[in-house]
């Protein structure tokens, strides 16, 4: 690998596998007095923190590399694996740095560890964002303006500090930049799979999680520039959207199984919070105005959002015919809710399209991926054979 | 005198203890529990009663026999003695049963060869019995269907022909005949088979008891003939639903194992049992009374039984295991503690090329890890700690378990007991000895 | 174990006896599912929803039929059905890990949506998705909506994560009541939104709440007269489902506080279905769900122990009403607004756990336990740290036993009954030897 990626990657990389959160650490020690918020998936409005003068800190678990020693003795064995990680996390002491935490609305679990968090950690700040599933303008969008505004009440009292309009504008800009990146990266691997290969992409991507937004900005262009120049060639492999990974992380092991096992992937809904609206917030005029709407008029499509529009599955199949996807990889969380509820509805709806299917489970510390490479690479050859017919 | 017997019935083996007014140790029995719950129950009780008239005629023999070495070696070879005696009866019953086993019709053809046959081996077996019994033998197991077993088959394999009584025909009648010496209790008794052991015993000269004669026949018969009265009996354990006892006399064995730990280990305020079939993590007051309490949920990953499935997939012996995971050198991270995926993981783990060693090192790391999380449900770990059940067995299990507790919960003393295998039989006895309305203040070790 | 009387052996049994309340809600129930088979020859019209934060009043004044599959799903539990229905829908591509309410509403809908008493149950016209405390209730009504291809109507009720009711809340959901609720009854029904006769329910159903409350206090009594959990699950029916806001509601809370009142003076335990219970030697407080594949022989673990459920939160689902609130009709949409968020499974861990301590106090409780049931993340997540919560802040220890809704496969009837039996005998001991409590 050619010096200039290999540092881009390098990073990202180590950050991804930094789990003391060292970069939170950094900033705060960059930036006395100023406090860093934590967010759970799926989605908050990051562009508030921001504008508070905050760094905004994606929380996603503890991966396959964190050993679950307390987490454990919360959650029953029925329970998905990402709140045992950040319980873990937050018990040993690994995310000290954060001032505050965010729990948007997404399932049950996520929900309750909002109050398991209030109760564990009583001197920090905790906040439950109540997402709407009313995507009236004057229904749905008043009660996120409002909500959104009490997001940004506490954050004015936790900071000590007034939030502007002008601020939250210039916050926007910020994360209208990034999200634009993003877009252009997916376009980016769309096109070339082979030239930015999911793991990588993923890394670059999960290193928003922790970095400011506009440092982040400019490591996912750097990437766009370096990562073509490396010499790396395509391969017969089939081209694949994966479904479910919105929430718990899979493990790194899980997307290089995937790719070698023949498998491109085109489209996922991977960190998929960061790429929740899907055009560009206005920067003028009435900031928090302009959120709600964004939110109620450009949210992506997933299985803990309600859609009373449109039916289910279309924006999946739509996304399989933009990235010409050959088939659908459903690939959830065990004891995932949402994901797995969904599924059979997805299923349903590719089915009508004559759009192929297969589907595993994982949990986040998956640390074997024999069965999954075997069955993602029939998938593949399956796929490929089809499409001489 | 008065004694009170406790008994667990747990899924792989069964447990009996007696205990003498003083609440002191007077005897116990353990057997396998395969076959049938009251088998097991009288066989396991016969055996607490056998040792503990042999603890009676070491009590009666007194101080004042000349050096405490002699009188143990006495007591010893009266035991040997008195083993040899039990092994022979059942021997002679293993015969009969043999040869009713030929009487099948199928043998009918070859049965008067097939009796000849297993009347040499059986032969054999008489004659090799002293030699097992010998003063510094080490047997390699204390049931008799492990010791008949390894002998019958090496013997049969020696004399079988395979153009006339073949190896399979004498396999077939022995597995036949052993179930039925095992499920019907032979006369083992202490009463049955101790005056033969004691007359070989005086008859030893090495020991040259001559002039001590009487006094070792006088501790004896005190001993066979003491009474003991039974102030009562209390059943616990996995199978206790099955005891034949009033709904009075049946303990859950949560409370006694947090009974028997303070027994043991008097300052003990946390005990972690990980048995065969479940986990348990307990909390004791200072009089061993249980304050909490946590068990492992539906799945049993994380048991013993899940050791046992691991040490069947690498082909080793159950006790193999931990020595062998002790030798680790590099940390594995293994995700699944599901008895069900383990297999799979293991196999996969193998084929990547990790060593076997490091995977059993992060197998063992696994189990205790889920034990730690039901510690941590029932209230985390206490001074002092107590560690009982089959894994604590295990050195590398213990070395985990060492390891974790330091790092979560800083240093604590951690008792573990040879014997911690009968501590739920001892909670038993102990509630027995209370009687079942008696307040358990009286209750101290 | 001859004489009854005898205080040696606890939870012995004086007489099956069946009482008038029973009867009435057997009838109810009886009546309410004839009705929904004649619904279609009829001409009217059937409207799903759930019972946590259900707004039947409002059904009912637009005169169409509401159906809680829910209840469906735990009736087929307790009538063996379940697994079937459970199985059934494994096999059409849902998943081991989810609900099983959900998959045996689904197996049941695909066996031909013949309800537990043998009736047909009619198609929705219209799926209400209270989406109250419960984030499958959105999945569940997605996938009947894909079976059914009927309307439906989302009401988004906000978590009260601090436990305080916020106006913006409130303004929400009067707002998605007026403009996507009422609308969408109005067409199904062809009937307008008629408040006057909201609010006439709504009277109708202050008044059987008064009743209600003071069967489930009537726990506070020693020996208890009820068991507020497994016999909770009989108390709130009528109160939970279609009858709120209905004479036949009030009718039956009369008659059923009227029967309790005459136990209280009598001095008598709860009725089992074995009998009255004779000597009451635990109180317990619970938390989560009851089993509903083995309902009767979960109960008996405990009646034969003489362990007696005073409180439970299971039976709050449906509503705080112990707690102070009432449907008051001069605020019809307000009040269906603040009902909506304060049933139980709506409110933050910290409210939970307040409450159950409240009711541990208020009720004098020896034990506490959680019934962790797979299915219900909504209960389930964050279990383990209110039994450690609860036991700091009352010294009172818990219990905590694990099985499912209606998936018979998650019943370890050995595995439940040594907890059980490990947790009164430990509660026993304490008491025994008098360790704090």
């Amino acid at each position: 690998m050619r010096p200039a990626l290999e540092e881009i990657v390098g990073r990202a990389n180590a950050l991804y596998e930094d789990l003391d959160f060292g970069a939170v650490t950094d900033w705060k020690r960059r930036n006395p007095g100023r406090k860093a918020i934590g967010y759970m998936p799926i989605y908050v409005p990051r562009e508030i923190v921001h504008a508070a003068g905050m760094l905004p800190v994606g929380i996603v678990g503890g991966s396959d590399r964190l050993e679950i020693i307390r987490g454990d003795a919360y959650f029953q064995s029925y329970i998905c694996h990402i709140p045992r990680s950040t319980i873990e996390l937050a018990l040993s002491g690994r995310l000290d740095s954060l001032d505050g935490m965010l729990f948007p609305s997404i399932c049950d679990v996520i929900r309750n560890l909002s109050g398991m968090w209030k109760l564990l950690f009583p001197d920090r700040y905790v906040r439950y964002i109540d997402v709407p599933q009313n995507f009236d303008a004057r229904v749905g969008g008043e009660f996120w303006r409002r909500e959104i505004e009490a997001l940004r009440d506490d954050l004015v009292v936790l900071g000590g500090e007034p939030i502007t309009d002008d601020a939250l504008n210039k916050s926007i800009a910020v994360y209208n930049e990034n999200r634009r990146a993003l877009i252009d990266l997916y376009k980016a691997r769309s096109e070339q799979p082979w030239v930015f290969p999911t793991p990588e992409l993923y890394v670059v991507m999960r290193a928003g999680n922790v970095l400011p937004p506009d440092e982040h900005t400019a490591m996912i262009r750097a990437y766009l520039d370096e990562a073509p120049r490396e010499d790396r060639e395509d391969k017969d492999h089939s081209r694949i959207v994966i479904v479910g990974t919105f929430c718990e992380q899979p493990p790194l092991g899980l997307l290089r199984t995937l790719e070698r096992a023949g498998c491109w992937i085109v489209g996922d809904d991977l960190l998929l919070g960061n790429r929740w609206i899907e055009t560009e917030i206005p920067t003028e005029g009435k900031p928090m105005e302009n959120l709600s709407q964004a939110f109620i008029e450009h949210s992506t499509a997933t299985a803990s959002r309600y859609d009373a529009e449109r039916a289910k599955g279309e924006s999946l199949i739509q996304s399989v015919r933009d990235n010409e996807a050959e088939g659908v990889i459903f690939c959830a969380p065990s004891f995932c809710d949402p994901a797995l509820l969904d599924q059979p509805m997805l299923v349903n709806a590719l089915d009508r399209e004559g759009i192929s299917h297969t589907q595993f489970k994982y949990s986040e510390d998956t640390g074997q991926f024999g069965v999954i490479h075997e069955q993602a690479g029939t998938f593949s050859d399956s796929i490929r054979l089809w499409s001489e017919v | 005198m008065e004694i009170a017997v406790g008994i667990d019935l747990g899924s792989t083996t069964t447990k009996a203890v007696i205990l003498n007014e003083k609440n002191e140790l007077l005897g116990r029995g353990i057997t396998n529990s395969r076959s049938n719950y009251d088998v097991a129950c009288s066989i396991a009780r016969d055996e607490a009663f056998i040792r503990a008239r042999f603890a009676l005629t070491g009590g009666f023999l007194g101080t004042d026999w000349e050096t405490s070495e002699t009188r143990n070696a006495v007591l010893d070879e009266l035991e040997r003695r008195f083993r040899m005696q039990q092994h022979l009866e059942q021997v002679s019953r293993l015969r009969e049963e043999l040869h009713h086993a030929a009487e099948a019709p199928r043998h009918a053809e070859y049965r008067s060869g097939l009796n000849d046959a297993l009347d040499t081996i059986l032969d054999s077996m008489v004659k090799n019995a002293p030699a097992l019994y010998d003063t510094g033998v080490e047997r390699k197991s204390d049931f008799f269907r492990d010791l008949a077993s390894a002998e019958y088959m090496d013997l049969a394999n020696k004399i079988s022909d395979p153009k006339g009584i073949d190896f399979e025909t004498l396999c077939g009648v022995y597995d036949a005949a052993i179930l039925d010496v095992e499920n019907t209790a032979s006369d083992l008794s202490f009463d049955a088979n101790i005056t033969a052991a004691l007359e070989e015993t005086l008859a030893a000269s090495h020991l040259n008891l001559e002039g001590d004669a009487d006094k070792l026949r006088n501790a004896v018969v005190q001993a066979r003939d003491a009474e003991l009265y039974e102030r009562g009996t209390v059943g616990t354990g996995y199978g206790r639903q099955r005891l034949p006892f009033p709904k009075e006399q049946i303990r859950s064995e949560i409370l006694c194992h947090g009974l028997g730990a303070h027994y043991m280990f008097p300052n003990t305020a946390t005990v972690l049992d990980i048995g065969g079939q479940d986990t348990k993590a307990i909390q004791v007051d200072s009089k061993g009374i249980v304050t909490s309490f946590q068990m492992n949920d539906r799945c049993a990953a994380g048991c013993g039984r899940y050791l046992g499935y691991i040490a069947d997939e690498m082909n080793l012996a159950l006790h193999e295991l931990g020595p062998l995971a002790q030798k680790a050198t590099t940390k594995v991270k293994i995700s699944s503690t599901c008895t069900v995926f383990a297999g799979a993981e293991l196999r996969d783990r193998l084929a990547a090329g990790q060593r076997r060693e490091d995977i059993l090192g992060g197998l063992h790391r696994a189990i205790i890890l889920r034990a730690m999380s039901l510690l941590a449900r029932s209230g985390g770990v206490e001074e002092e700690f107590t560690f009982t059940g089959g894994v604590a067995r295990n050195p590398a299990a213990t070395q985990a378990l060492r390891d974790l507790v330091e790092e979560n919960y800083g240093n604590k003393t951690i008792n573990i007991s040879p014997d911690s295998i009968y501590t739920g039989a001892i909670g038993a006895a102990l509630f027995a000895a209370q009687g079942t309305e008696a307040p358990a203040q009286e209750v101290s070790a | 174990m001859t004489n009854p009387k005898q205080p040696s052996s606890p939870g012995t049994i004086a007489e099956v006896r069946k009482e008038e309340s029973m009867n009435l809600q057997k009838q109810m129930i009886g009546g309410h599912y004839q009705a929904l088979e004649r619904a279609p020859k009829e001409g009217r019209k059937v409207v799903y929803t759930f019972v946590p934060g259900n707004l039947t009043e409002l059904i009912r004044s637009f005169d169409l039929l509401p159906v809680l599959p829910e209840i469906n799903a735990l009736q087929s539990g307790m009538r063996k059905l379940s697994g079937g229905y459970i199985a059934e829908a494994e096999k059409s591509g849902h998943s081991e890990d989810v609900c099983t309410y959900v998959k045996c509403d689904i197996g049941m809908m695909k066996k031909g949506n013949i309800s537990p008493t043998g009736t047909k149950i009619p198609d929705p016209d219209l799926l209400l998705l209270s989406y109250t405390g419960c984030f499958t209730f959105m999945k569940w009504f997605e996938l009947l909506r894909e079976e059914y291809g009927c309307p439906v109507a989302m009401l988004h009720v906000p978590y009260q994560a601090d436990g305080t009711i916020h106006a913006h809340h409130r303004d929400y959901i009067v707002e998605q009541i007026k403009t996507e609720l009422i609308p969408k009854l109005e067409q199904v029904s062809g009937q307008k939104y008629d408040e006057d006769r909201l609010k006439e329910s709504l009277k109708l159903s202050a008044e059987a709440e008064d009743d209600f409350v003071h069967v489930i206090e009537s726990a506070k009594n020693v020996p208890s007269p009820i068991d507020a959990y497994f016999g909770g699950v009989f108390y709130i029916g009528p109160m939970f489902t279609a009858f709120r806001g209905t004479p036949e509601g009030v009718e039956y809370y009369k008659t059923l506080c009227a029967e309790i009142d005459e136990r209280v003076r009598l001095g008598l335990g709860p009725i089992t279905p074995d009998g009255e219970m004779t000597e009451e030697r635990f109180r317990l407080v619970v938390e989560g769900p009851p089993n509903w594949t083995s309902f009767r022989e979960f109960w008996k673990m405990f009646y034969e122990e003489g362990a007696v459920f005073v409180a439970s939160s299971y039976t709050k689902v449906g509503g705080l009403y112990d707690r102070g609130f009432r449907h008051d009709p001069e605020h019809p949409l307000e009040t269906l607004a603040d009902y909506c968020m304060g049933c139980y499974t709506n409110l933050g861990l910290p409210s939970r756990i307040e409450l159950l301590q409240d009711y541990i106090n208020e009720y004098k409780a020896d034990g506490f336990m959680i019934n962790s049931v797979k299915s219900c993340n909504s209960f389930s997540a964050g279990q383990l740290l209110i039994l450690r919560q609860i036991e700091e802040r009352t010294g009172v220890p818990g219990g905590f036993i694990e099985s499912d809704l209606v998936d018979p496969r998650y019943f370890s009837a050995a595995n439940i009954k040594n907890r059980i039996e490990s947790y009164l005998q430990m509660l026993e001991q304490r008491r025994k030897t008098g360790v704090a409590s």
